[in-house]
């Protein structure tokens, strides 16, 4: 049970949470079943991996081209498939992301199953730099350190300006769409625009998470970015509760205490099998949390609502 | 009535039918037809397990209005089941029938657990979807959990094929075709000519107008989870047998390929998702003629968002596709 590694579960957790405050804007506070929140997730890290690797940039400028990247990639998802039905935009969403993870393994241009290494040097260099100076003021040396506080001083900013969001008149106008689209539109709201934009926006989180998913790991690979993730992440979502923001912080690091923790309870099992044993777990609180307690642990049950 | 209904019904069948003969000619003149009679009768062998998987899946959404995520874990079940009854020494096509019925039952046992409780309750489309993934991590992790997660071979002779003049296939893959095809016609006839098709079919389509006009919606969706599941149960198992490896992953890998088909032919129609399924195992081995087969699941994929931008009601469909 050593500091390093709960420092790596906080990594983690860091890392979902940001992917997570997406699909609450879109889900909690939109009414949007976005189901490709992973394939935003992956264009962001390949992107940022890719104008470095391959076209030199450095990764500082890398970064907010990727987010460019990502954002337009939400918007094209978007004006196709936001003017469905939410069952058939949800499934539609799948699909991209789907088509996201097919492109990256098979592409050549993506590397394939080979994936992307060496994009990390400058972050590196940086996180060595601060790990001196932690060390220097005697808080500690574990390496995993710097990532955890760049991930969860990130996830603090995200969470600022998403709660400045929801309290402005455009938050308002996201929530009127979530409780009766036709309302919103006979005021004179462009319902479309405002999806678009909370997508876009929940796309740019998915690539910032992306980064740092990408930061953690040191090189890219086609199944980090599975599809299944976004299942996770909703999992999380459940767990700290529909409509507000601080409950993603709560459901990641809830989640992954109890998917990491699940390995120190000695069971008498191969590896293989505790692996699948935590998603057997994760899945009975997915459908116990929502049929007995659907708004989530923190959530507001008067909130939660899908547009038609 | 019954005419202008046959006439509705059947012309999308018709009209399709054209199409496909239309675009297999189209291959004939393009690439010979050695490669493209070939390349049929592989899509021949998908399309039954595709249609067989798509049914259940929108028989399902038209019943609860629930985009079943779990269905695809369905087919795994199933196969898995039939998988360890081989292992007791029990012939495959035996232990087969022994997975169908026992993928039935699980899915009328879900149904009386979760979704009536939920159907009674009038929960929200998103709590559904989420309960519904939960179940889909349950049945697919338990069965990694128990099976483990290794590429499993179904034990049957590979190797034998049979030669039709210049087309050749393999054994098994003809007994899929044939299965498959024969089970698609005799679930399409059920549907129409049987009363409890009839019910299926009204209850799906609008379930307070068929509890007006009598029928027991009650007992029609529990037929109907017995039918869905049977059948996804045979769709996981003909797969296992025509690709002859699987793994606990791969009911949700073509999920989305059977969410394409019952898509394409419009959600909530049975006929639909037949034809669909057909029109998506061909034309995944179609692409094959021209593009690397390592897309070929991709396939399904741009047929599903086509389908969703330029006809999202679908080839059979008149629901509102669009709010």
């Amino acid at each position: 049970m050593s500091v390093d590694f709960w420092l790596g579960v906080g990594v983690t957790a860091g890392v979902y949470a940001i992917f997570v405050l997406g699909l609450q804007l879109n889900v909690g506070f939109t009414g949007l079943l976005n189901l490709g929140q992973a394939g935003f997730m992956g264009i962001g890290a390949y992107a940022m991996g890719m104008l470095v690797t391959d076209a030199g940039w450095s990764i500082f400028a890398a970064m907010p081209a990727a987010v460019l990247i990502t954002v337009a990639a939400g918007l094209l998802v978007g004006l196709s498939s936001l003017r469905l039905r939410s069952d058939y935009f949800a499934i539609a969403t799948i699909a991209f992301a789907e088509i996201v993870r097919y492109t990256f393994q098979n592409a050549d241009f993506a590397g394939g199953n080979q994936g992307i290494i060496g994009y990390d040097q400058e972050w590196r260099d940086i996180a060595g730099w601060l790990l001196r100076q932690l060390i220097h003021t005697g808080l500690g040396g574990d390496t995993q350190l710097p990532l955890f506080i760049v991930v969860w001083l990130c996830f603090g900013l995200c969470l600022a300006g998403l709660r400045l969001l929801q309290a402005s008149p455009w938050g308002r106008v996201l929530r009127a769409i979530r409780e009766d689209e036709e309302a919103a539109a006979a005021l004179g709201k462009n319902v479309l625009s405002y999806k678009l934009q909370s997508l876009a926006i929940a796309a740019a989180l998915a690539a910032i998470a992306g980064f740092f998913l990408a930061l953690n790991v040191t090189y890219l690979y086609p199944s980090e970015f599975d599809p299944t993730f976004t299942f996770l992440g909703y999992a999380i979502l459940v767990l700290g509760g529909f409509a507000r923001y601080s409950g993603v912080a709560l459901g990641a690091v809830l989640f992954w205490s109890v998917v990491e923790g699940l390995r120190f309870l000695q069971l008498p099992l191969s590896a293989g099998q505790l692996g699948s044993l935590r998603f057997v777990l994760i899945g009975l609180i997915l459908i116990v949390l929502s049929m007995l307690r659907p708004q989530g642990l923190l959530g507001r049950k008067a909130e939660m609502q899908l547009s038609r | 009535m019954t005419v202008w209904k046959l006439r509705r019904q059947m012309s999308p069948i018709a009209w399709l039918s054209l199409a496909l003969v239309l675009i297999a000619l189209l291959l004939v003149a393009a690439v010979g037809p050695v490669a493209a009679g070939q390349t049929t009768l592989n899509g021949l062998v998908g399309a039954g397990y595709f249609a067989l998987g798509a049914v259940g899946l929108t028989l399902v959404y038209g019943v609860l209005r629930l985009v079943n995520f779990a269905h695809g874990d369905m087919l795994t079940f199933g196969t898995y089941v039939a998988l360890g009854v081989t292992a007791l020494g029990v012939p495959f096509w035996w232990a087969a029938v022994v997975g169908m019925i026992a993928t039935a039952l699980l899915a009328i046992l879900l149904d009386r657990v979760i979704w009536e409780p939920m159907r009674r309750a009038r929960t929200s489309t998103l709590q559904l979807f989420l309960v519904a993934t939960g179940l889909a991590m349950v049945l697919r992790y338990s069965v990694q959990f128990l099976a483990g997660s290794q590429v499993r071979t179904v034990g049957l002779d590979t190797t034998s094929s049979i030669d039709f003049g210049p087309w050749h296939l393999g054994t098994l893959q003809l007994v899929v075709m044939l299965v498959g095809l024969v089970t698609i016609l005799l679930t399409g006839a059920g549907l129409r000519y049987t009363r409890l098709g009839k019910e299926m079919r009204a209850v799906a389509d609008n379930i307070a107008l068929a509890e007006v006009t009598g029928i027991d919606t009650g007992r029609t969706i529990q037929v109907t989870w017995l039918v869905a599941g049977g059948l996804a149960g045979l769709a996981g198992i003909l797969y296992a047998a025509a690709i002859g490896t699987i793994n606990p992953n791969f009911g949700f890998t073509i999920l989305l390929s059977l969410f394409a088909a019952a898509v394409l032919g419009g959600i909530g129609n049975a006929y639909g998702a037949l034809a669909g399924g057909v029109v998506i195992g061909l034309s995944q081995e179609w692409s094959t003629l021209f593009f690397n087969p390592r897309w070929k699941p991709a396939i399904g994929f741009a047929i599903l968002i086509l389908t969703l931008l330029l006809m999202p009601r679908g080839i059979f469909g008149r629901k509102k596709a669009r709010p």
